[in-house]
């Protein structure tokens, strides 16, 4: 860490590449493409909300009628025994 | 005999309204007001999977309420579903089936195809399994 060229940040000479007219397009677009992977730094955290609604698990699908017809009498029961709720 | 548990069964009532003051029994409680008012205005409806659901844009004070109620809802289908032998969603779809049923004309409902449809005085759509 003591060297001139880590604590000035300057490069080492190096040889430039001729730019060809044609090349342009290509290195905007290389920049568009390095300053938009760069955006999503920007926006800082990402911040997970917990589910407004509880979660439930549908499984409905699997669910027969058969069941449903059994459960049918209890379950009318329990409505009308939790009216505050129903 | 009769008339005498009819009688019994008045002093015991008599009892347990002065032990609970003017508080109901929570199982025979009527819905609470807030509650009513949200059914009644649409707000709320009765989903096919059991649970209550929110119409339209929830408000925090509606997202509580609901959610509380679904949450005492779960429980009870827990509950009774272990009873009962089943799962608690093959309890909770069976309550659903019942309750969109018992929904009255201006009510809201899920039809199966998980539309909010307003109950009318015609039966509700509900799903084919349903008894």
């Amino acid at each position: 860490m003591t060297t001139a060229k880590l604590t000035c940040g300057a490069q080492r000479a190096h040889k430039v590449p001729m730019q060809e007219p044609w090349m342009i397009p290509i290195r905007a677009a290389r920049t568009m493409l390095v300053v938009m992977a760069g955006l999503p730094m920007l926006t800082g955290c990402v911040t997970v909300n917990a589910p407004a609604e509880p979660i439930v698990i549908e499984l409905n699908i699997n669910i027969t009628q058969e069941v449903i017809y059994r459960l049918a009498e209890d379950a009318g029961n329990t409505i009308e025994a939790n009216a505050d709720i129903f | 005999m009769r008339t005498k548990s009819v009688t019994l069964f008045a002093n015991y009532a008599v009892a347990a309204a002065l032990a609970f003051g003017a508080v109901a029994s929570p199982a025979l409680a009527q819905r609470d007001p807030a509650y009513s008012a949200a059914r009644s205005a649409g707000q709320v409806g009765e989903r096919v999977n059991g649970y209550l659901g929110i119409v339209g844009s929830p408000s925090p004070d509606l997202q509580r309420l609901v959610d509380d109620i679904n949450n005492q809802r779960r429980q009870v289908y827990a509950d009774r579903a272990q009873a009962e032998g089943a799962t608690l969603e093959q309890y909770a779809l069976t309550a659903g089936c019942l309750a969109i049923s018992r929904t009255t004309a201006g009510e809201k409902y899920q039809a199966p195809d998980g539309s909010w449809q307003t109950r009318t005085s015609a039966a509700p759509i509900r799903d084919p399994r349903c008894p």
